[in-house]
């Protein structure tokens, strides 16, 4: 103790005087030396800025500045997170809600550690847990891999070549231990771009003539959207409604307006747009552009999961190509990354992640066609919907119309994964049975015999071997408490345990479910709870199915119950 | 009639608006819907997420909510059908299995236990429960217990859309969803600003007046008797509460939907209440024992010290001795030895007696108030422009608005409630310039589409620039100037040499950002200035309102809707105040004490000589003590030994006084220099009109009685004026506010009864029936010829520049949590414990530069003294500049501030001054 310091606390201590500054208040707690909340550090903005770029900034692009910190940091460290909300002027809470919803983010508080830079994600969705993805975990995870992190996955769109996973950016099918281990340590985590078709080849191939004849008025909107009706074009996402009356909804609307296309695929066992996408984006594309002149649409926001690196970078270089040599003069399109959440293929969801927000779909009505992007009107089309569009318009409604079979019209991509021995893409006739899609696929899997199949992913139900021979389309099967969906067929067999089945997919609608309301958020929650028991309250299940159907916001928390309905009703023999 | 839209509601055909939701058409035909995540209350959107609410609708497969689906043409709804039920049933089922039992529940009385009641639903659930997050007891004010929570996101309604103070968000996602502070941090290392919103809107008790729970159990203990609608007593904005009570305590504070709040509130009106128990109330009156000398100190002071200076007395020996002393200094000296200092706390009946007993029983316009400190430029400049001191338009009208400029105000801090407004309109679209030398990010500046941290005190170099560019630019709006104004001429000729490329080197901001907002401002098609203290504290004071004044006439962005002038006055009363004559040259109604009819008017009334000269203002009585020109001085509520600038030398002239009397609820600083001390009553003691910065005349309520042996305050001016020989006989507070109100044109049509009624009333008032106007000077200006004045403004520099010695720059001020001096909210508990310290807030980087760090002592020196008080790191501080708030006792800001005055205003240069600092090492080590 110096001598200053003795004095100066002899002089507090002094007789008669106070030993500390008395005021009218308590004196029992000390000031904080700083502005309430998180203390911006120096540097911190600036460190975002040499990330996100200068401004202005965009509300509408929080997602993809939160793309690029993770891309370039590995996770979402805090202090980026204070620097974003400073640049961008909004509240810490919106950064912070935006970022922990999407799955691919990963958001590091102050004081934690940051997740390794490789992270391995493994798809634990159903066709992939037929396959042996949970196996495939547990050996991962006992690898113990210096810095690689194992995560679970929803489906990666990759059913047919299960399990899947991806190291990084970079998909791996047929996923094994080995594989996974040498590109993580390699650092393999760039995307592979499969082959596919160039805008030089499309065109060769006759290619964007349609589209040219729209722009120079050969053909004329109204007849479009007529050749669309009459060739019975659907919406093949998964509702169905008539794509030609949604055109002419869009268009009543006063302008200007907008569209975005639906690719965010993520229904478990589905992979139809995945194969267009990576095989012949061009057809799709010039679907796209046939739409947005159709409507009008001053922008176009293509909307893709994060899941298909491969189809965000094959767009981007094409669409490139396609603005340069003046095809999208007539809209402005725009690509953008979904960043882990199922629940954005609800359209109005996938528009709020448009927006730049979490992912919450919206109550109807109004509709997306009235009220969508940045409120205005909005036409919203699937990948393959679109994909048809130009192959409709040059051969004519009668030969897609055409093509369908018991009471079904035009063609559809089928998924099959799951116990068939040859899973894939099969494009069949709208209409065509369980039975027909196993024929196609090359029969049931050696060894297996047919037990049931989801006829629309993991929302369209499960149904029994008894009933394979139901036609599989729009309108078909909602009096089995089913739908086809995006057609998405997982064949199970006997070796299937169908509770074990029904958890996997209540366990996914849990994970996926936004949270927004009662009874999707709490009611996937009870389920699974419910379901893990030893033995089932079938009453109690019951009620929560029909609480769930008939109270849910949107069509995840609508549907999560059908799978589960289904195995009570036709399964029960795998019950507790 | 096409409005109108016919439905089937329960088998009965009904009538509904457009735009009406199926609830609200069930709630008016007297059908009761559950709702959580619905708060049917100003400012909160239907979100529909809770579910517990569906209806069924014929023709759709799925369920509707009805709180959020519009009823439409044709549509048949059956808001009880069995499936409706039974969805509704199992939803309560949901959220009840994660709730804590109702026996254990943190608040058994909350909306959702009342709904569970209501329909007759088990109070318990068959699912099996989840894991919930734990309590968070952080902060001071607010008990977080997020088990009971059921994700309707009210609170984040609350936060972002109703009050958009942005703290609370709803993270994660599915059943993971939560809600959370900033980044998921406790509530008491968040950013937020406790305005309780969100404790107002949450249905289930998650969200809770800390003080209502036990924290050990986490249930609520504390469970109201009764309840009363009164008024808040802190700012200017009026906001109406509901003041919840038990066993004579005030428990909690909820909003009531005023028509300057909209049942919003801030930390000070919600949870700055209990002040008024505080032990330190003062309970019986005090004489200063003889002999005991008068000295100036700030430390509060003890119990003990308290009993050595002064002896209980009973009121009549209290009063006896005040109005002898009274008596005899005005019968020797002259009523001129005499001065008043009311207050723009208490009542306006209060303000209205005080004047009058000065008046007519001192005989001396020697009264005065805060305002003198306040707004007293902006008045000057007002009364000189347009002759009305007050608002053109409430703050509400900023929603009308499409440009909204703020200068020198902060009203995040300081008018918090009415940001909420300026920031909703921001958000919908109108553009918000804000022109501070501090930065607001804090605060309304994330909503501005302009910010400019111009240099301090250089607000007439900016101000005059944009005029510059309007006029240049030919954006002057010439039909207005030539029907509605005069001497534009002589504006046009002083602005020339105002060009923004010149006025940049001045003011710091560079001229395009000028003429942009110039244009803007101009352009707009309505277009409203807010402004504040930053602009009223200086010795330029009355330019720079004159600037404002000049920017609305020329444009005439004026007496239309979603325009005007609207200085944001700063004490729940001070407009009351004004106008009821509590100033030293008017009489009520800012008529000039010098104006002979009115005189005579009043001299007829109360019988009695009036002095015929204006009076002394604050600073000047003081002055006139050190000069032994004023012996005497009756203060009420005011608090001068901490308010007052340069305040050393204040005290000493309280010191110097023969009589001081100081009626207060506590022992202030003011009051340790007094030789008698009266309890008085707080605001929630007592009846009483306020009139808020809308010109909201509105009534307040008393909650409890006063402690003790305190008494109302007009009880005690009456005493006094009865024992001075004056012939006043009111037995309530009615009584005063009828006569009040019949010498008051401004408060026509307004009577006791119809606030008692109404509530709130705004004036002027047409009629008794008639809401009063709350946008005003339409047509012309209350001025002899109906125009107003447009008066120029040229460059003054501040009164004192920083230099060698002295190179900060010193600006005073206020923080959100407390108030004035400090004498209520520090006594408060949440508000002390959320700022318990003296603090001075500067730049990290001017910090740098002498070796402080956050939290260090530092010593803060001025010409007039120095003070030692705690380093803040401010974001929001510029470099070469110190602010402290003025608030803390023990580092009196105004040790060290600038007495001069505004020459017109009289109001002392608060805002800026030369300081320098240095780190205090030893205190520091001491601490």
């Amino acid at each position: 103790m110096n001598e200053m310091s003795k004095r100066v606390r002899g002089r507090d201590a002094g007789p008669g005087e106070p030993k500390r500054a008395i005021h009218p208040g308590a004196g029992r707690r000390k000031a904080v030396p700083f502005n309430k909340g998180r203390v911006l550090a120096p540097g911190e903005m600036e460190a975002v800025s040499a990330i996100v770029g200068p401004p202005p900034y965009r509300r509408d692009l929080l997602i993809e500045y939160l793309h690029q910190i993770q891309d370039r940091e590995h996770c979402l460290p805090a202090s980026h997170l204070h620097g974003l909300a400073e640049l961008m002027r909004i509240p810490m809470a919106e950064v912070y809600e935006v970022a922990t919803f999407y799955a691919h983010f990963d958001v590091v508080a102050d004081g934690e550690p940051r997740p390794p830079a490789i992270t391995i994600r493994v798809c634990d969705s159903l066709s992939c847990m037929l396959a042996g993805a949970e196996q495939l975990i547990a050996a991962l995870e006992a690898e113990k891999l210096d810095g690689v992190r194992i995560v679970r996955a929803p489906c990666l769109g990759s059913c047919a070549t299960a399990p899947a996973a991806e190291v990084g950016h970079r998909h791996v099918d047929n996923a094994t231990v080995d594989t996974l281990r040498l590109l993580s340590q390699a650092a393999d985590t760039e995307p592979e771009i499969p082959v596919y078709q160039e805008l030089y080849a499309y065109t060769a191939e006759g290619g964007y003539r349609i589209l040219r004849e729209c722009l120079s008025g050969k053909l004329a909107i109204d007849g479009v959207i007529k050749t669309l009706s009459d060739g019975a074009l659907r919406g093949l996402g998964g509702a169905g409604f008539p794509t030609g009356r949604k055109w002419s909804l869009v268009r009543a609307e006063k302008g200007p307006r907008l569209m975005a296309v639906n690719g965010d695929e993520g229904e478990p066992g589905t992979f139809k747009d995945r194969y267009y996408l990576e095989h012949r984006p061009h057809q799709f594309l010039e679907g796209m552009l046939i739409a947005a002149w159709a409507v009008e649409a001053e922008q176009v926001f293509v909307y893709i999961r994060d899941e298909y690196p491969a189809v965000l970078a094959i767009l981007r270089a094409e669409i490139n190509k396609l603005e340069k040599a003046g095809f999208t003069n007539h809209t402005k399109v725009t690509v953008r990354r979904g960043a882990g959440a199922y629940i954005c293929g609800e359209e109005s969801a996938m528009i709020e992640s448009i927006e730049g927000k979490r992912g919450l779909p919206r109550q109807r009505p109004p509709y997306v066609a009235q009220v969508g992007i940045f409120d205005r009107p909005t036409l919203v089309n699937n990948v393959e919907t679109l994909y048809w569009v130009p192959e409709i318009l040059a051969k004519g409604p009668e030969w897609f119309a055409a093509q369908g079979k018991n009471g079904g019209k035009g063609l559809r991509s089928y998924s099959v994964s799951g116990r068939v021995a040859k899973p894939g893409v099969i494009l069949a006739p709208a209409g065509s049975t369980a039975s027909d899609l196993i024929e196609l696929a090359g029969g049931m899997a050696a060894g297996h015999k047919l037990k049931g199949y989801l006829p629309g992913g993991a929302s369209g139900g499960i149904l029994p071997a008894s009933m394979a021979d139901l036609p599989l389309d729009f309108g078909q099967l909602e009096k089995h408490g089913c739908f086809v969906g995006s057609h998405a067929v997982v064949i199970l067999s006997d070796h299937d345990d169908m509770k074990a089945v029904a958890l996997n997919l209540m366990r996914f609608f849990e994970d996926e479910s936004c949270g927004q309301c009662t009874p999707c958020r709490n009611g996937t929650e009870k389920a699974v709870k419910l379901m893990q028991a030893p033995s089932w309250d079938y009453a109690l299940l019951g009620d929560l199915s029909q609480v769930m159907r008939d109270a849910s916001i949107c069509g995840l928390g609508q549907a999560a119950s059908n799978p589960l309905a289904c195995v009570i009703k036709h399964f029960p023999e795998d019950l507790p | 009639m096409a409005d109108k839209i016919k439905l089937t509601l329960d088998g009965k055909e009904v009538e509904a608006d457009r735009g009406e939701t199926i609830w609200q058409v069930a709630q008016r035909h007297g059908i009761k819907i559950p709702h959580l995540c619905w708060n049917p209350a100003p400012g909160y959107r239907a979100d529909g997420n809770c579910r517990a609410c569906m209806v069924e609708i014929e023709g759709e497969r799925v369920l509707a909510a009805s709180c959020q689906r519009k009823a439409a043409e044709g549509m048949k709804v059956e808001t009880a059908s069995e499936r409706a039920r039974k969805a509704r049933e199992m939803v309560f089922e949901l959220l009840l299995a994660d709730q804590p039992a109702k026996e254990e529940s943190h608040d058994p009385e909350s909306k959702f236990w009342n709904w569970v009641s209501a329909m007759g639903v088990e109070p318990r659930s068959r699912f099996p429960r989840a894991e919930r997050a734990p309590a968070d007891y952080s902060h001071a004010a607010i008990a977080v217990n997020l088990d009971a929570c059921i994700n309707c996101g009210l609170c984040v309604r609350a936060c972002r859309e109703v009050q958009m103070n942005d703290v609370i968000g709803m993270a994660y996602r599915g059943h993971g969803a939560k809600v959370v502070f900033d980044f998921d941090r406790t509530m008491g290392e968040s950013t937020c600003v406790a305005c309780g919103e969100c404790v107002q809107a949450c249905p289930t008790g998650a969200l809770m007046e800390a003080n209502l729970i036990d924290k050990a159990s986490g249930k609520r203990v504390a469970f109201e008797d009764r309840t009363v609608d009164t008024l808040c007593p802190y700012c200017g904005v009026g906001c109406q509460t509901k003041v919840h009570v038990r066993d004579d305590k005030i428990l909690y504070v909820d909003g009531r939907n005023g028509p300057a709040n909209n049942n919003r509130l801030c930390v000070k009106g919600r949870f700055g209440f209990d002040y008024i128990h505080h032990p330190d109330r003062l309970t019986t009156p005090l004489i200063r024992r003889d002999g005991v000398p008068k000295t100036e100190c700030s430390q509060q002071k003890s119990r003990e010290d308290i009993r050595r200076v002064f002896r209980e007395a009973t009121w009549e020996e209290a009063l006896d001795r005040v109005a002898k002393s009274l008596k005899r200094i005005r019968d020797s000296h002259g009523g001129s030895a005499l001065g008043g200092l009311g207050s723009a706390k208490g009542s306006n009946e209060e303000a209205y007696l005080f004047q009058k007993l000065v008046r007519q029983g001192f005989g001396t316009n020697n009264v005065d108030h805060c305002t003198r400190l306040c707004h007293a430029s902006s008045v000057a400049a007002l009364m000189e422009g347009v002759n009305s001191g007050a608002v053109t338009a409430p703050f509400t009208a900023a929603l009308d608005s499409d440009c909204i400029i703020v200068i020198g105000a902060r009203p995040a801090e300081n008018h918090p409630v009415a940001a909420t407004y300026l920031k909703q309109a921001a958000k919908k679209g109108a553009k918000l310039i804000v022109m501070d030398p501090r930065g607001q990010t804090q605060g309304i500046a994330r909503y501005a589409s302009h910010v400019l941290n111009f240099k301090p005190a250089q607000d007439v170099a900016l101000l005059n620039a944009m005029i510059h560019t309007i006029i240049e630019e030919g954006l002057v709006d010439i039909q207005y100037v030539q029907a509605h104004t005069s001497n534009f001429e002589a504006l046009k000729a002083k602005v020339r040499a105002f060009s923004p490329e010149k006025m940049e080197q001045n003011c710091g901001i560079p001229a395009d950002t000028i003429r942009e907002v110039a244009r803007l401002y101009a352009r707009s098609e309505r277009s409203i200035i807010f402004w504040g203290m930053g602009v009223s504290q200086h010795t330029h004071g009355t330019d720079n309102s004159r600037c404002l004044i000049a920017l609305a006439l020329i444009t005439g962005q004026i007496g239309r809707k979603g325009t005007g002038l609207h200085p944001l006055r700063g004490q729940n009363n001070v407009q009351g105040a004004s106008d009821a004559g509590l100033i030293p040259m008017v009489y009520p109604d800012y008529i000039s004490v010098e104006d002979e009819a009115t005189r005579e008017k009043y001299e007829k009334l109360w019988n009695t000589r009036l002095d015929p000269n204006k009076g002394l203002t604050v600073i000047e009585i003081m002055h006139a003590i050190h000069e032994g020109m004023v012996k005497a001085m009756y203060i009420m509520g005011e608090n001068p030994a901490m308010s007052d600038p340069n305040v050393r030398q204040a005290r000493e002239a309280l010191c110097h006084l023969e009589m001081l009397v100081v009626q207060d609820i506590f022992m202030t600083e003011t009051a340790w220099q007094a030789d008698v001390v009266l309890p008085a009553s707080a605001h929630a003691e007592k009846w009483g009109t306020f009139t808020n910065t809308n010109r909201q005349v509105q009534l307040g309520r008393p909650v409890l009685k006063p402690p003790g042996q305190a008494r109302q305050d007009w009880q005690i001016i009456q005493d006094i004026a009865q024992r001075m020989g004056l012939d006043w006989n009111y037995k309530q507070v009615s009584d005063i506010y009828a006569e009040m109100a019949s010498v008051m044109p401004s408060l026509n049509n307004i009577t006791w009864d119809r606030l008692v009624r109404e509530g709130a009333v705004t004036y002027p008032c047409d009629a008794p029936d008639k809401p009063g106007n709350e946008i005003i000077f339409a047509n012309s200006f209350p001025t002899k010829t109906g125009r107003a004045k447009i008066v120029p403004a040229g460059l003054l520099a501040p009164h004192e520049l920083p230099d060698e010695s002295y190179p900060l720059v010193l600006s005073t001020g206020r923080l959100l949590e407390h108030w004035h001096t400090g004498a209520m909210t520090r006594r408060a508990t949440t508000l002390d414990y959320l700022e318990p310290e003296a603090i001075v807030g500067l730049n990290l980087r001017e910090m740098g530069r002498y070796g402080i760090n956050p939290g260090d002592m530092v010593k803060v020196a001025t010409r007039r003294g120095e003070i030692v008080l705690k380093a803040r790191a401010d974001r929001d501080v510029p470099e070469g500049m110190v602010f402290i708030p003025f608030c803390f006792a023990e580092a009196p800001a105004n040790t060290l501030t600038n007495p001069q005055l505004d020459p017109m205003g009289k109001i002392p240069e608060f805002k800026f001054c030369a300081c320098r600092i240095e780190k205090q090492e030893m205190a520091s080590a001491a601490e």
